[in-house]
């Protein structure tokens, strides 16, 4: 059976062997033993030598494998829509505040993603938004990140 | 006798029902941990009776364990850290209908676990405390490894794969602030990371926000989760109960030990009764699938860990976790003197608190379990629902934490990871386990090597270390050693 590549395999050990690299070569640029015992660069340099040699190990063994299965970009791309919709809505914590970042995000997952009606979405996003300022803020005394509009 | 006579003074119950009730809403919300809240209430406890002020903080510590557990099954986001490994089978229970019985073990294996760290605090605290002050860096650097070499037991399908999550999480643990030189280590330039990476972030983002970007691949609008049907899934079965009879022990006496050492802390003890329980228990394939001594062994030993924790505050006057140092700090304003005096001068207030500790159990068994079914009716909630409410509570338990917008950010970040790691079938668990440990790991390594000028000898000429350290490479073989037998039994086979 002719050998093929483990395409999931083979990215990831790459990018955890790039990563181990990094770790290496700034671990070298600090201290590894000193007069009082071990640096900051230790204990650094033994976990990435490790990380390199496992992540070598698994592209090596990827390339020996049989590919898997397709890779289902349609689902992976509705996960990473909604990724990049809590993104944004991070960002917008700072000036619009939690409430109304909230309100949109579910606004978002409900109308969008799931295709609910726009006015139940509205709604359940409004719901919502205002479960969270009660019980927190409010009722807990926890306090979220306010916008402009002061909540 | 005395200590019920001053823990069922009607004051000092109602304190206790306090204390309990407040402790297990802490433990739900993520981020807002029992430390904080304690710390928050301090100033008022000066108004109360030092007794009914202590009965009611230590139920909020305790309180906290119980609730922890709720959203770690029900949501797959850990309430506190310790919490973490509850999510690995209490989810997938919850995934199969069994939300109810899910929650119900955990319920019980606290209540019998945190009964045996009373006890355990009652009988054996202060010898137990002078062994506790044999242990030094060596030991606890084995301890570590004792707690790293678990990976293995939560490695899942690959090992390889298990072991790299493990060394990311140790990579992570160790971006910030170099606590011996001062320098900063992988912070790329940000003022943020220097303090590191907080281990809510990580958790909740990458078990939380990772599973609600995998379950939202699909369109198909469908619950979150089967909501339990019958009485049987609403609640542990009696053979439930049978299967977690050694759980039930195990989660008992190696959370009571791992607390008694100061710093050790209940996220290592639930590893390690997880990893002890998988490692000893027939179906340790299904373990990560769903079995019940998954929860049960964590969840006991988080509980039982209370005890253990208030053995070296009370008996030394050393606080081995941030809530007890909270709480110690308590106790000096109240003009108490935390030590080898402590029980002999205060004996009302000493056993006033362990009588109280056995009737907040209870309390909260009694309060848990009825709320069983409400907490599982939580699943009737549609996806579309459920999820923004998910990511509403993720922000806030990280923002709680450290009031900080880098930290959702990171949040954001870590939830991309947790998906690109489900995706790619590496084990969330290890990562967890190696930012744990790895920042106590280094600095008793280091310390280590300190006390004996750089020489690795004395990390095996400690008998305590040698035998942990022995322990945690047979656990490290045990991959090889099951290799072994199976080509064993192949050979004999053909």
């Amino acid at each position: 059976m002719p050998r093929k590549f483990g395409t999931a395999d083979f990215t990831s050990g790459l990018a955890l062997a790039a990563l181990a690299t990094y770790i290496i070569l700034r671990a070298r640029q600090w201290e590894y033993l000193g007069p009082d015992g071990p640096g900051p660069g230790f204990f650094p340099l033994w976990y990435g030598i490790a990380m390199a040699a496992l992540s070598g190990v698994l592209v090596i063994s990827s390339v020996w494998r049989e590919r898997s299965t397709g890779v289902e970009w349609k689902k992976i791309g509705r996960a990473l829509a909604v990724w990049f919709a809590l993104a944004v809505s991070i960002a917008a914590l700072k000036p619009l505040g939690f409430v109304v970042s909230l309100a949109a995000l579910t606004f978002f997952i409900a109308a969008v993603m799931y295709r609910r009606p726009p006015a139940l979405a509205a709604a359940l996003a409004v719901a919502n938004a205002a479960a969270f300022y009660v019980l927190f803020p409010l009722a807990l005394g926890v306090p979220l990140p306010a916008g402009v509009l002061g909540f | 006798m005395q200590g019920f006579a001053v823990a069922l003074q009607p004051a000092n119950l109602l304190w206790c029902l306090v204390g309990v009730v407040l402790g297990t809403v802490v433990g739900i919300l993520p981020g807002l941990g029992p430390p904080a809240t304690i710390a928050m209430l301090l100033p008022l406890t000066f108004l109360m009776n030092p007794a009914g002020a202590m009965i009611m903080l230590a139920g909020i510590y305790y309180g906290a364990k119980y609730g922890g557990s709720t959203t770690s099954i029900l949501l797959n986001v850990p309430g506190e850290s310790a919490s973490v490994v509850t999510c690995l089978d209490g989810y997938p229970m919850a995934l199969q209908g069994r939300a109810g019985a899910a929650l119900g073990i955990a319920a019980i294996a606290s209540f019998i676990a945190g009964t045996v760290g009373v006890l355990g605090l009652m009988l054996v605290a202060p010898p137990l405390a002078k062994i506790a002050l044999s242990f030094s860096s060596p030991e606890y650097f084995a301890l570590m490894a004792l707690g790293l070499a678990m990976v293995v037991l939560l490695a899942g399908r690959s090992m390889m794969k298990a072991l790299l999550a493990m060394l990311v999480g140790l990579w992570i643990a160790g971006i910030g602030t170099d606590p011996f030189s001062t320098t900063s280590r992988f912070t790329f330039g940000r003022m943020e990371l220097l303090s590191g990476v907080d281990f809510v972030v990580v958790a909740i983002g990458v078990f939380a926000i990772g599973e609600v970007l995998a379950n939202m691949e699909a369109r198909e609008e469908t619950q979150l989760l089967p909501v339990p049907k019958g009485l049987r899934n609403l609640l542990p079965t009696v053979q439930d109960l049978k299967d977690c009879r050694f759980a039930f022990a195990n989660g008992s006496v190696v959370g009571f030990l791992i607390g008694v050492l100061p710093g050790a802390g209940s996220t290592i003890a639930s590893f390690i009764s997880y990893g002890l329980e998988k490692a000893v228990s027939r179906r340790r394939d299904r373990f990560g699938t769903g079995v019940v001594e998954g929860v049960a062994a964590p969840e006991g030993a988080n509980n039982s860990e209370t005890g253990g924790a208030l053995v070296p505050l009370l008996t030394l006057g050393i606080p081995g976790s941030g809530t007890t140092a909270v709480l110690l700090a308590a106790l000096v304003l109240w003009g108490f003197k935390p030590g080898p005096l402590f029980i002999p001068e205060n004996p009302a207030l000493f056993w006033g608190l362990v009588a109280s500790m056995y009737i907040g159990n209870v309390m909260l068994l009694v309060l848990n379990l009825p709320l069983v079914p409400v907490f599982a009716q939580v699943l009737r909630a549609p996806v579309f629902v459920l999820y923004p409410v998910i990511f509403g509570i993720s922000i806030v338990g990280v923002y709680s934490t450290s009031g900080s917008l880098f930290d959702v950010a990171l949040l954001a970040a870590f939830g991309l990871l947790g998906y690109v790691m489900r995706k790619l079938d590496y084990p969330a668990a290890p990562l967890i386990l190696g930012l744990v440990l790895g920042a106590a790991m280094e600095r008793a390594l280091r310390q280590s090597l300190m006390m004996s000028e750089g020489s690795l000898s004395i990390l095996v000429a400690r008998p305590i270390s040698a035998v942990m350290l022995s322990l945690a490479l047979l656990i490290l073989l045990i991959p090889f050693f099951t290799k072994v037998n199976a080509w064993r039994l192949r050979a004999l086979g053909s």
